[in-house]
């Protein structure tokens, strides 16, 4: 009995090794650091003025912007900047999990929060009301099918998700100055600019990339990078900029 | 049985006449020059249809209290010569009632629709489009930027389809979604529609005209009263129909002059 149970402890042991061992015959080879491209979006020329939105038509949202919301299709910072600025990897990570988290877009205050919202293909997305009114959101989808849809205060968000990439305009059917954007992409490399035009794609494995930069007025733009391991390349974006 | 029903007709006839009589619901004040048109002959239109309806329900009323419940044995009296001289009369006196009200009614319409409208009244072409009104003034330079619908974007707020980038008369104008005049004013509107059918109508105006596309409907008017009143659309054009409003601010010549100045800084 005893030396039975000795043998049983012994053989516990040799198990819990092996795992170990084949562990560390593999590691020689460490995987390659990520590398990031990261970068601002700028322009040149003259900008369109962006101006007051007259939201008369819905005296709720009049009160709820003290200041009145500019229109957001090119949005500039100082030092020519630009924000809302798609920058993205075309070509598709086959080995990129689906992505499950959803993505939350609202109407509040007759806009669109955010103004352009980027999720990849088949990812869900909810969409809410939180004003005390209806909306009716209409993406004007062409290659995936489009829809429209009324939601009355207080309604329960609408889910939905996008099968093929796209760039869909969102337009509001009650709200004619409510605009945004859908962007859906195949790729999890992908960075909207902020107020600065910064934008950032980490976690790339070494590698050459054609990078996208997208901007919904002034059009796309594509450059070839080539990342190392570790390594973090800057480049920029610099569109050209229309007054009209 | 008979008696009753005379009795239900009865009080229906008076009550709903007289809720009219008293104008219990009526129409809201009028702030329009042409108003006091519309309102004499709407108050015509209203006394003669109201008392050939008194008189037509008390008549029904009599007969059903005299005959409706007599014994079957009665002889039934036709009216002289059959029933076809009675539709005959009929149709003759109430077709003379209509007609005689479509004369007077589209002579008083006419005045005010077809009238030409004032050479100085202040021009403002509007785009109505599902679900919403626009309003264009002419800014400094008065003239008014061509259209173009292919280039109409709501999403660039071009909703007039202006092409500013070639036509310097467009870069100057002003696009509101609040219909904002100077009081005692002669108004001239040019009404656009983008895609169905829609209606501007203001009650307190007095004025109520179709948009159709394709169609330039001019319309004009006079507001006699400041403050702020709704546009509403009376033509079904869609789901968000029901939405489907604007504002008229009416205001006083020199704030109106000071609201011209502060938007088209903004342009």
């Amino acid at each position: 009995m005893k030396r039975s149970r000795t043998l049983w402890w012994g053989g516990v042991a040799v198990i819990a090794t092996l795992p170990l061992g084949s562990a560390a015959l593999s590691a020689p080879v460490p995987p390659p650091a990520a590398g990031t491209i990261s970068g601002k979006a700028t322009y040149t020329g003259t900008p369109p003025k962006m101006k007051p939105i007259d939201m008369a038509k819905e005296p709720n949202c009049v009160t709820q912007h003290p200041t009145p919301v500019m229109t957001e299709n090119v949005v500039t910072e100082p030092g020519n900047t630009l924000r809302w600025v798609v920058v993205y990897i075309a070509a598709a990570d086959t080995a990129a999990p689906a992505a499950t988290e959803t993505v939350r877009y609202d109407q509040k205050g007759c806009q669109y929060l955010p103004h352009v919202a980027v999720m990849r293909v088949n990812q869900p997305l909810d969409i809410y009301n939180d004003d005390p009114h209806s909306h009716n959101i209409h993406p004007l989808a062409r290659v995936n099918p489009e829809w429209n849809k009324s939601q009355p205060k207080g309604a329960p968000p609408i889910h939905a998700t996008w099968e093929q990439p796209e760039f869909i305009p969102v337009k509001c059917n009650i709200h004619p100055w409510m605009h945004g954007y859908f962007v859906v992409l195949r790729t999890p490399h992908y960075s909207v600019t902020g107020e600065d035009g910064s934008f950032s794609l980490a976690g790339l494995p070494p590698g050459t990339y054609t990078v996208t930069a997208w901007h919904e007025q002034f059009g796309t733009q594509r450059q070839d990078v080539t990342v190392g391991s570790g390594e973090t390349k800057t480049v920029s974006f610099v569109f050209t900029a229309r007054p009209y | 049985m008979g008696k009753l029903f005379a009795i239900v007709v009865t009080v229906i006839a008076i009550v709903s006449a007289t809720l009219f009589a008293l104008h219990v619901w009526w129409l809201p004040v009028d702030i329009s020059a042409h108003g006091a048109r519309i309102d004499r002959q709407l108050n015509e239109t209203m006394v003669a249809a109201g008392v050939l309806f008194v008189v037509a329900q008390l008549a029904l009323a009599w007969f059903a209290w005299r005959y409706g419940a007599g014994p079957s044995s009665r002889g039934v009296k036709t009216f002289p010569g059959g029933a076809t001289p009675m539709v005959v009369l009929a149709v003759v006196l109430v077709g003379f009632e209509i007609l005689t009200l479509t004369f007077v009614g589209s002579k008083v319409w006419a005045g005010i629709y077809q009238s030409p409208a004032d050479p100085n009244s202040l021009q403002v072409e509007v785009q109505a489009e599902q679900f919403a009104f626009y309003f264009r003034y002419a800014g400094p330079d008065g003239r008014f930027g061509a259209m173009h619908p292919e280039l109409a974007n709501d999403a660039t707020d071009n909703f007039f389809g202006l092409d500013p980038a070639n036509d310097t008369t467009a870069r100057d104008d002003i696009v509101v979604a609040t219909l904002t005049i100077p009081v005692n004013r002669p108004i001239l509107l040019q009404l656009h529609a983008k895609d169905v059918n829609h209606a501007f109508y203001v009650p307190e105006l007095r004025i109520q005209q179709d948009f159709v596309p394709g169609m330039v409907i001019p319309l004009h008017f006079t507001a006699t009263q400041t403050g702020k009143y709704e546009i509403v659309c009376t033509q079904l054009c869609g789901l968000g129909h029901y939405n489907m409003r604007a504002y008229v601010e009416v205001i006083a010549p020199d704030q109106f002059d000071q609201w011209l100045k502060q938007k088209a800084e903004q342009q």
